[in-house]
């Protein structure tokens, strides 16, 4: 039995205008998640991984310009749909967990308000049902008398405790879809592995498709089934959590893995790897490897054309020239230095 | 581990990288591209040079009475004549006359209003938010003080005791201009009181006044300018006012606000004696906003909307 | 909560205390009050009769004192042109200066709130440039100069609405147009930037993840968030419109509490300009006071920080 695709975006492109031409904020990108799974975006920020959150919300700024092949969630089309029926399914088949959990609730309303709020307005039931829901997501989420906290205003509360309510609110009306975009950037390292957890431990129970967007390598390990890395608003490489971090085959990915410090074999007192240069401005006509400023087995002919996907298997590509061989070699080189 | 391209310099490293242009270039740029900057500075310098120029420029003395030709027609007007233009006032004067020297009088009040009052505010406001503490509660009830008092009938008693000479009224008027500057300012320095360049000036020794005029006037110097700008447009409306009232620039001074009340018993048959120097009144005031908002969009477009 | 009450009235009680002392002093500024209301060719002896009979004797420290505590019984004094009591003078007009800051008040909100929602929600298209123009002739046009416009057109050419007097509704509609286009700059532009820091925050954006409707994200989660400074300024306004009225009033022969303050003035009756100027101070304070007290109700992180 093959379990169902639930959010399917093929050939995504979002274009901004700005003063100084066109912003290529996201190009071509494609990607599928199915029931129950987590799929990580990972990359530095300005890579296009917000931007690519909001274009499948269809809450992009009204200056950025989206086009896509194909865009469906659970089977049904988005992109031929008028902005009130993308508006029905938002909050209810589709829900969004943000970065700042101060901020992303309204001040002057209570918790409660704000929660069953959703639920009535996609018509789940009356006041009544959706305090009831409301309470016992709030349960869920591991808080104590949860009415207590609903008659409370955002203000009064934690910011780990906001960002649980973030998550309660998402789940309302059982979302078939939830994306997370940073969700636990703001959060302090204790609140952060708990609300990782809880996010995890939700989502296998509702059986929800999950985007987690991060730039942290630590919580792309802990928690995601397929990754996706973003450089520069391209995919550039795709692959199982295993696949990822075991052979990395992108330039960007590996230097990436090699940031990261490994407990007996990084030597105190050593330097840390780090990627050389900046990301490039996107703005204008584009030609060839994004990363080639950065890279260090950069060649002529990463200077022109279009650097396309190398599909290894099914859900595993890259974009680079290099073969998969020669790109491992480099990186079991460096590693071993 | 990986340390060797740390240092390696590739000279097309920065092939991505956009030449970005200084910040005076940027704001000359944009000066030059703001329509309502343009405009309203074109008629702000206009209405100043008519106001230098006026001795030179005017066709008549606006002081200088014919009783024989009162109430003439402008020109558009049935029995109007080149002598003059705008035809002539209830005494005989030549109405251009006025009005052109009418500017001086609203330029001038309108500018030293703002200058005076910028510079009281603009003080005020500094040491309150530099220092805090007890000085700022005490510059915080000052504040508060000025606000709840009634500013034009403070204004007009003022002048009912003061008479209405040109210095009393600047005086006057920056009386109820001054709270603006200091609000802002004060907040702005509170700002950047914390900030560790002030920490450094103090750890150093640098007094109190020089770190003052050193270090936080050219942070708040923008702004500054901004409400200078927006409170010299009011200024002139409230000189118009007072002397419309009769409490401000006294006759046969010619001010704008004076020629639209001694207009104003003529006002049924003879329209053009309000409306002349009401327009005028109306269009410095719309001129000065408007550079002012231009100032405000050229130095610092983020604030903008 | 009960904090930030009870030291919002300790100033408020502070700045009232202040304002009296000022208005007290305003128009004593002049020097010899006694002598003045003599007239110019009274004799020493007749000046000095004069000062026993108001008292201008006595320090001036005992005076006020006497003036405070009077006026706190609501004994303000007699006028010393009519020789009525004050208290009495001033509620016989209050009520038409009221009901003209009321009603320019309405004006100016149901103006500026739908046209400074419709420019956030479209900022830089035709909308939002005509609302910012008429904001910018509302702030540039001088009110005296407007009022007579009025008059001009409606009164005399159209023959709509009565020119001058304060019996009918009719009578007020010049003067609250007048007065409301005036104030409805400022408040057409705090919705308009108010509206655009709402909508361009988090909570905008998490109401819309929702799935909530446009009408709403924006009359319910984005309105309610910017009326709050909205509160504030009608606050401050309605206390500007009280004071303000002076010209209107005199324009519109509207018997209110500004044209009786503007005729004190001018005949130096200290007794009925204090008591005006010191009436309207308590009315801002409380005013203000009261639009803090609306505002922490509307925000919990006032009400229950």
């Amino acid at each position: 039995m093959t379990v169902p695709v639930v959010l399917n975006v093929e050939n995504l492109s979002v274009e901004i205008t700005v003063p100084a031409g066109t912003l290529h904020a996201v190009s071509n990108l494609s990607l599928k998640v199915h029931q129950g799974e987590t799929l990580c975006i990972v990359g530095e920020s300005g890579c296009g991984k917000s931007i690519t959150s909001l274009a499948i919300m269809n809450l992009l700024p009204s200056k950025a310009k989206l086009t896509a092949d194909t865009m469906s969630l659970e089977g049904r089309d988005l992109l031929d749909i008028r902005e009130s029926e993308f508006a029905s399914l938002r909050g209810d088949r589709i829900g969004m967990i943000f970065q700042d959990p101060m901020t992303s609730l309204n001040p002057v309303f209570r918790i409660g308000e704000q929660l069953e709020e959703v639920y009535i307005q996609h018509g789940k039931g009356g006041r009544k049902e959706a305090r009831e829901r409301a309470e016992f997501l709030l349960e869920k989420v591991g808080i104590i008398a949860p009415a207590e906290r609903l008659s409370q205003y955002p203000h009064q509360l934690s910011g780990g405790l906001r960002q649980r309510m973030m998550i309660a609110m998402t789940l309302m009306c059982d979302p078939a879809m939830i994306i997370a975009d940073e969700p636990t950037t703001a959060l302090d390292v204790t609140m952060q592995a708990q609300t990782l957890n809880l996010l995890r431990s939700l989502q296998k129970e509702c059986n929800t498709g999950l985007v987690l967007i991060t730039h942290d390598l630590g919580i792309v390990a802990r928690m995601a089934d397929r990754v996706m890395v973003m450089y520069a608003g391209r995919s550039v490489e795709t692959g199982t959590a295993v696949e990822i971090f075991e052979k990395p085959t992108h330039p960007y990915t590996q230097g990436l893995i090699n940031c990261i410090p490994v407990p007996g074999r990084t030597k105190p007192g050593s330097h840390l790897g780090s990627i050389r240069g900046i990301v490039p401005a996107l703005v204008g006509d584009i030609e060839g490897c994004m990363f080639r400023n950065r890279c260090d087995h950069v060649s002529e002919e990463c200077y022109s054309g279009e650097i396309g996907l190398n599909e290894i298997s099914e859900g595993r590509a890259y974009r680079c020239l290099l073969s998969p061989e020669e790109s491992l070699r480099n990186f079991k080189l460096k590693g071993a230095a | 581990m990986n340390n060797q391209s740390l240092d390696t310099t590739d000279d097309r490293a920065d092939e991505f990288e956009v030449s970005v242009p200084s910040p005076p270039e940027l704001m000359k740029r944009r000066a030059k591209s703001h329509i309502g900057f343009i405009l309203g500075g074109s008629v702000v310098l206009i209405a100043l040079l008519v106001a230098i120029f006026a001795p030179v420029l005017a066709p008549a003395d606006p002081y200088d009475q014919d009783l024989t030709r009162r109430l003439i027609d402008p020109i558009w007007g049935a029995k109007g004549t080149w002598k003059n233009p705008l035809g002539t006032d209830a005494l005989g004067r030549d109405y251009l006359s006025r009005i052109m020297f009418g500017s001086q009088v609203s330029l001038m009040i309108g500018f030293f209003a703002a200058a005076v009052s910028a510079i009281v505010g603009s003080c005020i406001g500094m040491i309150g938010g530099y220092f805090g503490g007890r000085i700022d509660n005490f510059i915080m009830y000052l504040i508060n003080v000025k606000l709840a008092l009634p500013g034009l009938l403070v204004a007009l008693s003022l002048v009912s005791v003061f008479g209405g000479s040109i210095i009393a009224l600047i005086l006057i008027l920056s009386f109820l201009f001054w709270d603006r500057y200091a609000v802002v300012t004060r907040s702005v320095t509170q700002q950047i009181r914390v900030n560790d360049y002030i920490t450094a000036a103090q750890a150093l020794g640098t007094s109190h006044t020089r770190i003052i005029l050193g270090e936080i006037l050219p942070n708040v110097m923008n702004q500054i300018i901004v409400i200078a700008s927006l409170e010299m447009a009011v200024a002139i409306i409230i000189e118009a006012a007072l002397s419309f009232l009769g409490l401000g620039v006294q006759p046969p001074t010619p001010s704008w606000g004076l020629l639209v009340s001694e207009g104003r018993s003529f006002m049924f048959f003879k329209p053009h004696l309000i409306v002349l120097p009401g327009m005028a009144i109306f269009l410095l005031v719309i001129a000065i906003n408007m550079m002012g908002d231009g100032i405000r969009d050229i130095t610092a477009p983020e604030g903008r909307n | 909560m009960a904090k930030f009450l009870i030291h919002r009235l300790y100033i408020s009680v502070l700045v009232a205390v202040t304002v009296s002392v000022i208005a007290f002093g305003l128009l004593r500024l002049s020097g010899d009050l006694a002598a003045e209301l003599a007239g110019e060719d009274a004799t020493p002896e007749e000046i000095a009769v004069i000062a026993t009979q108001y008292g201008l004797d006595k320090p001036l420290y005992v005076q006020y004192f006497n003036w405070a505590g009077n006026a706190l019984t609501g004994d303000l004094g007699r006028s010393l042109f009519t020789n009525e009591p004050v208290t009495e003078m001033i509620f016989d007009r209050i009520g038409v200066t009221i009901k003209l800051a009321f009603f320019s008040i309405v004006i100016a909100l149901i103006i500026s709130i739908p046209l400074g929602v419709l420019a956030s929600v479209y900022p830089n298209t035709w909308i939002d440039r005509t609302s910012l123009g008429l904001a910018v002739f509302g702030q540039a046009i001088p009110n005296f100069f407007f009022a007579l416009l009025l008059i001009l057109l409606f009164g005399v050419k159209l023959r709509w609405f009565p020119i001058s007097g304060n019996d009918t509704f009719a009578h007020f509609i010049m003067p609250t147009m007048t007065l409301g286009i005036g104030v409805m700059p400022q408040f057409m532009r705090l919705t308009r930037t108010g509206m655009l820091d709402v909508l361009g925050s988090d909570f905008i954006r998490t109401a819309r993840a929702k799935g909530l409707s446009p009408l709403k994200v924006l009359f319910k989660h984005a309105l309610r968030n910017a009326i709050l400074p909205i509160v504030s300024l009608m606050a401050v306004v309605l206390g500007f419109l009280l004071g303000g009225t002076v010209i209107i009033e005199s324009i519109f022969a509207l018997n209110g509490v500004g044209f009786l303050a503007f005729e004190s003035i001018l005949r130096q009756d200290f007794p009925v300009v204090q008591s005006i100027v010191f009436i309207l101070s308590l009315s801002y304070i409380l005013l203000t006071l009261s639009s803090d007290l609306i505002n922490a109700q509307l925000d919990p992180r006032i009400r229950l920080g």
